[in-house]
């Protein structure tokens, strides 16, 4: 099933069976929506749920914290993670604060989807990965989805939650087919081990899981390295307790991101192994990571600058044999 | 009708008025910290407002004590929340900008300027889908009018057709900065008067805010769709406990404190023969003794426990509504 496919699946099934459910964001509506995961429910729903919104990002994201407020389930799109940068007021004061600050009077049942992440070509403005700006923020729940299983189950987990979610997609997964099961209790909590291995535990997420799992099956073949690929699906909270037990059973950590190095997820997640497994690693954490630069437009510099299957294999196989393995 | 509205309007502006007061000195005392904004002179917008509107679910900015207490929030609560008590309305957690009881359609509270507005706006998108008639009130200053958020919710109001009330008080200043030298438009409610009906009121005046807001209720709920009123008021504060408001000259501030909105209500009770001064002694009486309750109150209240840190962040429990 496609990716996108499986977006739309959760939506139509959430909007049919609660009609709580609405859906709000730019092209969203009559047009099917950018990546065409709102396809057909404006149709089906009608414009009162399914709501074209002006080009106000900000608000957006407000009107659905209002609608949330009142009991709706709203699931806001964001066009790109990029134009979320006009509405961090009310991601990071708004949506992820206001339960807190009213001592736990008010809840906010509300996902803000989005895509992210690096395309072809689209240069520096439509090309980027965010996560760790969500990520940082107590208080929201972020999932990221890296194939149709966790798009599926993923999405409509978010809308169940009465917890305001930030839900994360890939720009390069929509197109992308994927094998697609019904997975009972589906938990976006626990992080999946996509691939189970003995000498290196690899953390990744979203469209990055595919390009480490490539990499990890050079490694395999090609050097007999075993990977154990683990995919987060849940950026906060993140499941330690997967990565400590790979880790405990590795006694090795990669991280793989497609966004800067710096900063980023891997530099969380290597400093809690060393924090608390310092003693079962054999070799220092390494972070995969892109490069500290805007996205640039051409495509020779665009791959330069975040990771490639190419580059994960080598960068793993010469930190591993530099590191004893 | 007259005389028991002005009975009520001048217990709840009185409180408070009264409120405050105690409030700057409990702040200075220590026993309120953090940023602490008063209205003291804006009472008659907010009473007239909150009372006006009647029921309806309420969005205000981060200066709205007296907007609470107007829409009968327990001033316990209110002040045991300003002390950051485990008693207060948002457990302490909240302090004086976050104020929220959704029991009471009262949404805050809210420190970020103009914020709010699309928060109003959606509130009442999901009202109207749901099918209730009940419109939005949403209070915000004339600094929140420059801010991007506003022009998008106006917008999302008209296009959408939602029964918002959007109410403007207008008290000339954002922080320090006059509205003359923020606002390209100095009259708000041409900002908002292609996109709807659009009118000024003397914020000042009760009667006349509480009667434009009536009038406006019954549009925006029978038609479905927005309204704005730019109030004109004044704070007679600093802006904050941390201004002092120095930046006004002593001749502007006496001349507007001629217009006090309490003796102005007053002034016109008597004359009308709607309250007499036996009856201003006991309200007087009475705002003294609540006053000094929830001072009490706040004062005998426990600070949250250590747990508190960690609860209300996420619910935990999801109503999992979907099978
Ligand atoms: C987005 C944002 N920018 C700046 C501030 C700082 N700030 C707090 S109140 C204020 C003035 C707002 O003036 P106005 O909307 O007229 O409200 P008033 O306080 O006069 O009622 C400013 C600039 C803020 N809280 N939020």
């Amino acid at each position: 099933m496609l990716y996108r496919d499986a977006l739309n699946l959760a939506l139509d099934y959430a909007m049919e069976h609660d009609p709580r459910v609405v859906v709000l964001g730019e092209d969203v509506g009559f047009y099917g929506g950018n990546y065409k995961v709102t396809d057909g429910l404006y149709v089906k729903y009608g414009p009162k749920r399914v709501i074209d919104t002006p080009i106000a990002e900000n608000s957006i994201v407000g009107t659905a914290i209002g609608m949330a407020l009142m009991g709706l389930r709203p699931v806001a799109e964001i066009m790109t993670v990029n134009f979320a940068m006009l509405a961090m007021d009310q991601f990071v004061n708004q949506m992820a604060k206001l339960r807190y600050m009213s001592g736990g009077k008010l809840f906010l049942p509300l996902v803000v989807r989005m895509p992210q992440g690096v395309a072809k070509q689209l240069a520096s403005q439509h090309s980027q990965s965010l996560e760790h700006f969500f990520a940082s923020v107590p208080g929201l729940y972020v999932f990221c989805a890296s194939d149709s299983i966790s798009a599926y189950h993923g999405l409509l987990h978010a809308i169940r939650m009465d917890d305001p979610v930030v839900f994360l997609e890939h720009v390069l997964l929509y197109g992308m087919d994927f094998p697609f099961e019904y997975v009972k209790n589906f938990d976006p909590f626990k992080a999946r081990i996509l691939k189970e291995g003995k000498d290196i535990t690899v953390v990744s997420y979203l469209k990055m899981v595919h390009d480490t799992l490539k990499a990890c099956e050079w490694l395999e073949e090609r050097d007999g390295i075993s990977c154990e690929v683990i995919d987060l699906i849940s950026l906060r909270p993140i499941d330690f307790e997967t990565i400590y037990e790979s880790v405990r059973k590795t006694h090795r950590l990669v991280v793989v991101y497609e966004a800067p190095k710096t900063l980023g997820l891997g530099a969380e997640l290597s400093a809690r192994v060393c924090e608390e497994l310092f003693y079962y690693l054999d070799a220092p954490p390494l972070r995969i990571a892109g490069e500290e630069v805007p996205i640039p437009y051409n495509r020779k510099l665009e791959l330069m600058a975040i990771p490639t299957p190419e580059k994960i294999y080598e960068r793993i196989l010469s930190w591993s044999k530099s590191h004893g393995l | 009708m007259s005389q028991t509205l002005a009975e009520k309007f001048y217990y709840l502006m009185k409180l408070g008025r009264e409120f405050e007061i105690r409030c700057k000195e409990e702040y200075l005392k220590g026993n309120i910290s953090g940023f602490l904004h008063l209205a003291i002179g804006e009472e008659a917008v907010h009473v007239g407002a909150v009372v006006g509107f009647g029921k309806g679910d309420l969005f205000c900015p981060y200066r709205e004590h007296v907007l609470a207490l107007a829409r009968g929030i327990d001033p316990k609560l209110i002040m045991a929340e300003l002390f950051g008590k485990a008693t207060g309305v948002s457990k302490g957690k909240g302090g004086s900008m976050h104020l929220y009881e959704p029991k009471m359609d009262f949404y805050g509270g809210n420190a970020i300027v103009a914020a709010h507005l699309p928060h109003a706006v959606g509130a009442a998108y999901a009202r109207k889908l749901m099918g209730e008639k009940a419109g939005v009130l949403c209070i915000f200053g004339d600094g929140a009018t420059n801010n991007g958020t506003f022009f998008e919710a106006i917008n999302m109001a008209n296009l959408w057709e939602v029964p918002v009330l959007f109410l403007c008080e207008n008290n000339y200043y954002a922080i320090g900065t006059h509205v003359s030298r923020s606002s390209a438009l100095k009259d708000i409610y041409l900002k908002a008067r292609d996109y709807m009906p659009a009118e000024v009121v003397d914020g000042m005046d009760v009667f006349a805010v509480y009667e434009a807001v009536v009038r406006a209720k019954q549009y925006i709920e029978e038609y479905g769709k927005p309204y704005f009123i730019e109030a004109h008021t004044y704070r007679f504060e600093g802006h904050s406990m941390a201004d002092k408001g120095d930046y006004r000259s002593p001749r502007e501030l006496e001349m507007f404190r001629k217009r006090d909105p309490i003796d102005l209500l007053l002034k016109k009770a008597y004359k009308e023969g709607w309250l007499t001064e036996e009856q201003v002694r006991l309200i007087d009486q009475k705002v003294e003794a609540v006053v000094e309750g929830a001072v009490e109150f706040a004062l005998s209240s426990p600070e949250p426990s250590e747990e508190e840190l960690y609860t209300d962040l996420y619910c935990g429990v999801c109503s999992d509504v979907i099978p």
